[in-house]
């Protein structure tokens, strides 16, 4: 037997021990960069990812709309599971998400949390589930994370004002995500431009951790890399020709 | 004065009206206004004639917020239909019997747990719900208050008066019990089961949930309609009636459905020494046109069953707890998203795109020390929580005005009042909204000091 076909047959054997068999549908980011360093190339549905900001309000805020940026292009009903009411919908609805789509759920505590978001990840053909928390134990990421496989609904543990010098134990989301705010461009008049963030894939199966800094979401949800960066290749390539 | 011929009332007041007494009507009455009872308040209700109404509000206050809002409400409520009403809360239900016929307040009387004894003692002996002879016989031998007779030595007085007298005592000092009846509303589908040995496992409970609300689907698909809120009641042997309520957002008939919303509240009930019976009784329901495929829904792929979620998780968190949120006409940022009904119409309407807010709001506006330069520019350094912050590029202001036509909070003190709201970025990054109560010139707009409302992403 050719070597190739060994190591797919080891491959497939594994995935199906992972309980990777059945493949659920992703969302790209729609940023090559980023895409390519995650399995399937996006985010994908039927597993968990975590996603943290920082104790700074800033960053938690950005992390949120994150988070709405992801789910405005995905389709379905919304769950999105609160300690308690802090969130402001009119952001959700400027990263895209209308509020039509979104139900909260305000459990009151990290407990109830885990237990509404658990109840709505049995529940095939929803957007995604969002669930706010401040710690959360292995074995509860084990349970959202076959939970979440069991359905094919994507879920999201957001981590509300994690530290970043604190080690994350280990859990059992796909991937796990930090963003923090990041200064944006100067565009030399008293006003703002987009918004940018730290985006840090801090840990990803079957991959390696990476940062980014990206513009934030637009009204469709979508992020997007700084116009330097995207720049630079054509820029080589421009003085390429000038030589 | 009971015994007066009609002759002889009209002779001592000749303009005397007379109506006939209509028992029967008047118990319809008071079944009626049972059912109506067994709607708001508690589903165990029953009828105590010929004037009366036991609700057994045991858990039911925290509906309400408070065990005096629930009376208040009740009374209200009661007095709005033009009946006399005189209401009172116990531990036993003789002594709210008692106290609400014998201590004339106008208010619900409210005896306070344990006191119930005290209560009594204080209160005449007709209080007991004795018969008329017995009282007449205690009367003549000296016994006026409950306090007395206590006191008395039990054996030659129940040889005297029988035993109904020491019963209806007992009762009412909750030395034996007295368990409410709960009445049922008659053409509402029902379902019951009695059991040969009394039950007290959660796993029994489940199965005879399981059998009955087969028994009330069949009867639901007949009528063509669906239940919004089920009550379970479970009778216990010593004749105490406990009941599990749930309720749907949508009319339902799916009895896996119904069955996992009662199952869940299981463990509510104390079984104490087994429960005898269980009656399954649909308290709301709604015309509900039969769907197709509802028979088949084993086939093909179905959308994403909501209804079923948002039942599930409101009677687990309660549906205050789960709602969506909407625009609200409004200036104040606060104001302008108001909670929805998680299963109501979309509305396909949303809040304006070209306006800049914050993705975490704190429920109360902070206020911060600023470094800004008046009138309009956006702040250069702020404190917040003693932290400081440092600004590198603001925008702004947007000029809100307080809404003039409101009575309450700030407007009302001040119909005048300006917010100016600036965006500001901090050389982190973080970007933060900040607004200046008064508009920089005028003291009428505002005290000119500086609040932190929220942050952007």
């Amino acid at each position: 037997m050719r070597e190739a076909t060994v190591l797919d047959q080891l491959r497939a054997h594994i995935a199906q021990i992972e309980g990777k068999g059945v493949c659920h549908a992703t969302t790209p980011f729609g940023i090559e960069a980023i895409d390519a360093r995650l399995p399937g190339g996006g985010i994908a549905g039927g597993a968990l990812h975590e996603v943290a900001g920082s104790p700074d309000l800033a960053d938690d805020a950005s992390a949120t709309v994150f988070l709405a940026g992801i789910l405005a292009r995905m389709e379905g009903p919304v769950l999105w599971c609160l300690r308690w009411r802090d969130l402001f919908a009119p952001a959700l609805h400027l990263a895209g998400l209308h509020p039509d789509r979104v139900i909260y759920v305000e459990a009151g505590s990290d407990t109830n949390v885990l237990l509404a978001m658990e109840e709505c990840l049995r529940h095939a053909g929803i957007g995604g589930v969002v669930g706010e928390i401040g710690k959360y134990s292995t074995t509860a990421s084990k349970r959202l994370q076959l939970a979440a496989e069991a359905s094919g609904v994507p879920a999201f543990i957001f981590r509300r004002a994690s530290k970043v010098a604190q080690a994350a134990e280990g859990t059992a989301a796909i991937t796990r995500w930090r963003v923090t705010a990041s200064p944006s461009e100067d565009l030399g008049i008293p006003s703002l431009g987009r918004p940018r963030w730290q985006l840090a894939l801090e840990r990803v199966r079957g991959g390696n951790p990476h940062a980014w800094i990206v513009e934030g979401c637009d009204a469709t949800g979508r992020i997007g890399l700084p116009a330097a960066l995207v720049d630079r290749p054509a820029a080589a390539g421009d003085s390429q020709i000038a030589a | 004065m009971p015994g007066m011929t009609v002759t002889k009332a009209r002779m001592l007041a000749p303009e005397l009206e007379v109506i006939d007494a209509l028992p029967d009507a008047d118990m319809d009455g008071l079944r009626r206004l049972a059912l109506w009872a067994g709607q708001r308040y508690s589903p165990i209700v029953a009828p105590d004639a010929p004037d009366g109404l036991w609700i057994d509000i045991t858990g039911c206050a925290s509906l309400f917020g408070s065990e005096t809002a629930l009376l208040k409400d009740l009374h209200r409520r009661i007095a709005a239909f033009g009946v006399a009403v005189h209401i009172a809360v116990a531990d036993t239900a003789g002594c709210a019997h008692a106290v609400a016929r014998h201590v004339r307040d106008g208010r619900p009387v409210v005896i306070e747990p344990g006191q119930h004894r005290r209560a009594m003692e204080l209160l005449p002996i007709p209080a007991l719900r004795l018969e008329a002879e017995i009282v007449e016989g205690l009367r003549k031998l000296g016994f006026e208050r409950v306090e007395q007779l206590l006191g008395a030595p039990r054996a030659p007085l129940a040889k005297r008066f029988g035993r109904s007298l020491h019963r209806r005592l007992d009762q009412a000092i909750g030395q034996v019990a007295e368990p409410i009846e709960p009445i049922f509303p008659e053409q509402m589908p029902r379902a019951r089961r009695g059991f040969m040995e009394p039950i007290a496992s959660p796993e029994a409970f489940a199965q005879v949930i399981g059998d009955l609300v087969a028994d009330i689907v069949e009867q639901l698909v007949r009528a063509g309609r669906g239940g919004r809120r089920l009550d379970c009641y479970f009778h216990r042997v010593d004749g105490h009636c406990q009941v599990i309520r749930i309720g749907t957002a949508t009319p339902s008939r799916d009895a896996g459905h119904l069955a996992k919303l009662l199952c869940a509240k299981i463990e509510t009930v104390e079984p104490g020494l087994g429960i005898e019976a269980m009656t399954l009784l649909v308290s709301l329901m709604e015309a509900a046109a039969p769907r197709q495929g509802e028979s088949l829904e084993q086939l093909g792929r179905r959308g994403p069953d909501l209804a079923a979620l948002v039942d599930t998780l409101a009677n687990r968190f309660g549906s205050r707890n789960l709602h969506r949120m909407a625009p609200c006409p409004s200036g104040m940022p606060e104001r302008s998203a108001t909670g929805a009904p998680a299963l109501g119409e979309a509305r396909g309407m949303g809040w304006d795109d070209d306006l800049p807010r914050p993705a975490r709001m704190l429920a109360k506006p902070e206020p911060i020390e600023v470094i800004a330069l008046l009138p309009d520019d956006a702040p250069r350094m702020f404190i917040w929580r003693g932290k400081r912050y440092r600004v590198t590029q603001g925008d702004g202001p947007e000029r809100l005005h307080g809404e003039w036509w409101r009575d309450g909070g700030i407007e009302g003190r001040q119909p005048l009042s300006v917010r100016d709201y600036y965006q500001v970025e901090t050389v982190s990054g973080g970007r933060y909204w900040l607004f200046r109560a008064g508009d920089g010139e005028s003291a009428a707009t505002g005290p000119m000091r500086w609040f932190i409302h929220g942050a952007f992403a």
